[in-house]
């Protein structure tokens, strides 16, 4: 995940803001697991409550090819 | 998986037995492949495939007896394929071409062949090509002069001369004028026998009474050979060579084998190796390949315009494109799965074997094991029953008991599963006033989600015609956990809906699923559940007007109902009787899968677009099903289908029949849900609620769609925007104006894009994924 090609990064989050804190979204480290694994990445996250983004296009792009990739091992 | 089970089903695909002719020719030569090269023109590599066999391919090519013709199935077609002609052109054009080069000696042995016949040179030749050293003692003053005599008028010296030159950069040493004598003279018996590691005594025809008693002969006064080895009395002298035995006939293939057979003997004794272990069956050999002769056009072979200069290359290329080629591939050719992963079944056993028995490393197979559709065809048209279903469903089984059952595959389908078992809409109830319950109707879950009206219609026709008292049974069979390999949870399954059964006093079940009866026989039998089809058959339909037919129908029976000749014979009745006038694709024997059956669009949409995609293709007429699933995905696809119960009981909306849209996921479970609360309501008189959605969501047809392939459901959207708007954790887009909601239902993390209109929020675009995101502290 940390070798996030152009068209996999997080795309269209500058505009977003976190509902509840009313901040924008930043990148920041998260932790992301599946089937007993886990690893850090970076993603857009609200700075105060923690509130991670994932697109449409990381979780259709990459991250479903982590996913069966750890599914098949 | 069982390893011997796994080597039984290997057993059963045919497809690498090698075809007729291959098994003819005493050399195993790869006709097929040589043909293949050939047909499109490429000569060269065509004989680098008949050289690679046959060691003498200028002389072979003009007198072999070509045994591979005699057994060539194209002769059941138009004529035998002339493989003898196409072997001489093949030379004539790429003779120049020919390359050998012997193995670098691994250990300097040294062999002495007594006879340069075809047999003695053959051996020479194996046995140089390994690296051994070889001297040939002929008691003529030429090599092969027997031959050349014997065959004068059709093979020209040039050949001989071309092939026995090809000898000598392989270091075959031959010694003509030395005729080998029994005794310890220079060219004794004794003499070879001491100073070689090995001796093949290749002889013609006639006694060897000279080599007793170095070698025991026979009471023809021949060498004593063992007819499988080449062995003699004596470990280190071989035999072989034409004998001249009354009732023996000359062939010259023949001959090379025998040499062949004896250089492979001479080999393993040479390397310490026993003469006997693990040696196939060599030799020409009857061929059990399964070939659809039958789907060829006759076509008679290419006569030459020059017959005494043979075929010239286009006429080569045109009798060599007349092979069919020889196949089995009966069901790789019917069945759109098998044909997506490029190989046959006996690989694909290994392949799977191979998946399951990992310790580390990829489990490459594991989408290629889940797209099976278990749906029969397969063993249907083999020769030999493999059932690649069987080999599938045990690696699932294999897969789920080990935990390495990839979670996506069918998590979604088994959630239907669930709820079509839940209180939501599961439910059982005798006829509303009788205690007795004879019969009960179990619509099964796809038809109560696809056209609810079709239960109440048909419940209420078999209530009024049946005595005895009809009860109604909603629930799942479970071939959603049989499909997956999830034996516990179908055992699960099972046993509750044995209770259920129970419960309403042991009814016979009357099924409109063929999937239901086919699973309920299996695991249930004491329902003794019967086709629906079959029953109305013998009730008849009730009175009522029917929708008007614009023309034909053509009938695809469903794939679990490929044995059930009852149903398919009632069925086809039941229609004509409607006034259909049906078309057949091919028969309900050789039907194929609608997509759904084994869980396979779950695993691998793309493949199963493909079986569906074929499948409508067959016909232009509007299909008729009796299976409620193929009719829905046929939909899906845009051919327009037509349950056979849509032609008694149309839908409430008076629509064409044949365009009904499929429902899709979320719909199916809403209808199921509805279906319950209104026969309870209305049939039996409860006290029952529609269902009330917690917002009032829009979702337009193309979102609605685009959710249907990520199988997104719309009630896990409008959780997850209830959610966000009861607790404000929600993201907001300030460009567009959206919200952003998402949930965590299970192991799927749902998102939806939203807007909050007047009517209610309006979904823009939904997505989802399986793993958990957490921002660290």
């Amino acid at each position: 995940m940390t070798e996030a090609s152009d068209a996999d990064r997080p795309s269209g989050f500058a505009d977003l803001v976190c509902g509840a804190c009313g901040v924008p979204l930043e990148m920041g480290k998260v932790e992301a697991s599946y089937l007993g694994q886990s690893f850090p990445v970076e993603l857009p996250r609200c700075p105060s409550c923690g509130f991670v983004y994932v697109s449409e296009d990381l979780a259709l792009g990459r991250m479903l090819r982590v996913e069966q990739a750890l599914e098949d091992k | 998986m069982d390893g011997q089970r796994v080597k039984a089903w290997e057993a059963r695909c045919i497809e690498e037995q090698p075809p007729a002719c291959t098994a003819a020719c005493p050399m195993h030569l790869d006709v097929r492949t040589m043909l293949d090269k050939m047909k499109s023109g490429d000569f060269v590599a065509a004989f680098a495939v008949y050289a690679r066999f046959i060691p003498f391919p200028a002389i072979l090519s003009r007198i072999c007896d070509h045994p591979c013709e005699r057994e060539c199935r194209r002769a059941e077609a138009g004529g035998a394929i002339r493989i003898a002609d196409l072997e001489r052109t093949c030379v004539d054009e790429a003779y120049a071409t020919l390359r050998r080069k012997a193995q670098m000696s691994r250990k300097p042995k040294h062999v002495a062949i007594v006879g340069a016949g075809l047999a003695g040179l053959t051996a020479a030749f194996d046995l140089a090509m390994k690296g051994t050293r070889v001297t040939v003692f002929e008691a003529d003053a030429h090599p092969l002069e027997r031959l050349a005599s014997d065959f004068s008028e059709v093979l020209p010296s040039s050949a001989i001369d071309a092939d026995l030159g090809a000898l000598t950069p392989l270091g075959i040493e031959i010694r003509c004028r030395s005729r080998i004598v029994g005794g310890a003279g220079p060219l004794g018996l004794d003499t070879l026998m001491s100073s070689h590691d090995a001796v093949l005594l290749a002889l013609g025809p006639g006694p060897a009474l000279d080599f007793a008693p170095a070698v025991r002969l026979t009471d023809a006064g021949r060498v004593a050979i063992d007819a499988d080895t080449c062995a003699t009395s004596s470990a280190k002298v071989f035999g072989g060579g034409f004998h001249g035995a009354p009732g023996e006939v000359y062939s010259p293939i023949g001959s090379c084998h025998d040499g062949r057979r004896a250089a492979a003997s001479i080999d393993r004794f040479l390397q310490g190796a026993s003469l006997t272990a693990s040696r196939p069956d060599d030799g020409a050999t009857a061929s059990c390949l399964y070939v659809n002769v039958a789907a060829h056009q006759p076509k008679p072979p290419v006569e030459s315009l020059a017959p005494d200069h043979g075929y010239d290359r286009d006429e080569a290329m045109a009798e060599a494109a007349r092979c069919f080629p020889c196949r089995c591939m009966e069901c790789v050719k019917a069945c759109e799965y098998l044909k997506h992963y490029g190989t046959y079944p006996k690989r694909y056993v290994r392949d799977i074997y191979n998946n399951v028995s990992i310790v580390m490393g990829l489990r490459k197979a594991n989408r290629m094991i889940d797209s099976c559709t278990l749906c029969g065809l397969c063993d249907t048209l083999c020769p030999n029953d493999l059932a690649m279903g069987e080999v599938c469903l045990e690696a699932r089984r294999d897969m789920v008991d080990s935990g390495h059952m990839p979670a996506s595959h069918h998590d979604f389908a088994l959630r239907d599963m669930a709820h079509s078992r839940s209180p939501t809409a599961a439910f059982a109830r005798r006829q509303p006033g009788r205690a007795e319950c004879a019969v009960a109707f179990f619509p099964g879950c796809q038809l109560s989600a696809s056209s609810p009206w079709h239960v109440e219609r048909v419940y209420a026709h078999l209530a009024a015609n049946i005595p005895g008292g009809v009860g109604l049974l909603v629930d799942c069979c479970g071939a959603p956990a049989l499909w997956s390999g999830q034996r516990a949870l179908h055992d699960e399954v099972v046993a509750r809906l044995r209770e259920t059964w129970r419960g309403l006093g042991e009814p016979q079940i009357v099924t409109a699923c063929s999937t239901c009866l086919k699973t309920l026989g299996e695991f249930l039998p004491e329902m003794k559940a019967r086709s629906l089809w079959t029953v109305i058959d013998a009730i008849g339909w009730p009175d009522g007007a029917r929708p008007r037919l614009a023309g034909p129908l053509a009938i695809h029976d469903p794939c679990a109902g490929r044995r059930a000749i009852d149903a398919q014979g009632a069925v086809r009745r039941l229609a004509a009787g409607l006034g259909v006038e049906l078309r057949e694709l091919g028969g309900a024997e050789l039907t194929t899968c609608c997509g759904f059956g084994g869980l396979a669009s779950f695993a691998n949409p793309e493949v199963t677009d493909k079986i569906v995609d074929r499948r409508i293709g067959e016909s232009a007429d509007d299909y008729l099903t009796y299976c409620a699933m193929c009719r829905d995905n046929f939909a899906r696809h845009g051919k327009r289908s037509i349950h056979l119960l849509d032609l008694v009981f149309p839908s409430p909306d008076g629509g064409d029949p044949a365009a009904r849209p499929d429902p899709g996921f979320s719909l199916r479970r809403d209808n199921r849900a509805r279906l319950k609360t209104r026969m309870l309501r209305e049939v039996w008189g409860e006290d029952m609620a529609d269902p009330t959605p917690e917002i009032a969501l829009i979702v337009p047809d193309a979102v609605r769609a685009d959710m249907e392939r990520k199988l997104i459901l719309v009630e896990d959207v409008a959780r997850a925007i209830a959610e966000a708007e009861a607790s404000g954790r929600k993201l907001m887009d300030k460009a567009t104006g959206h919200s952003i909601a998402t949930l965590r239902i299970d192991e799927f993390t749902c998102w939806a894009e939203y807007e909050a209109t007047a009517p209610g929020f309006l979904l823009h675009r939904a997505w989802g994924h399986r793993m958990r995101v957490e921002a660290k502290p």
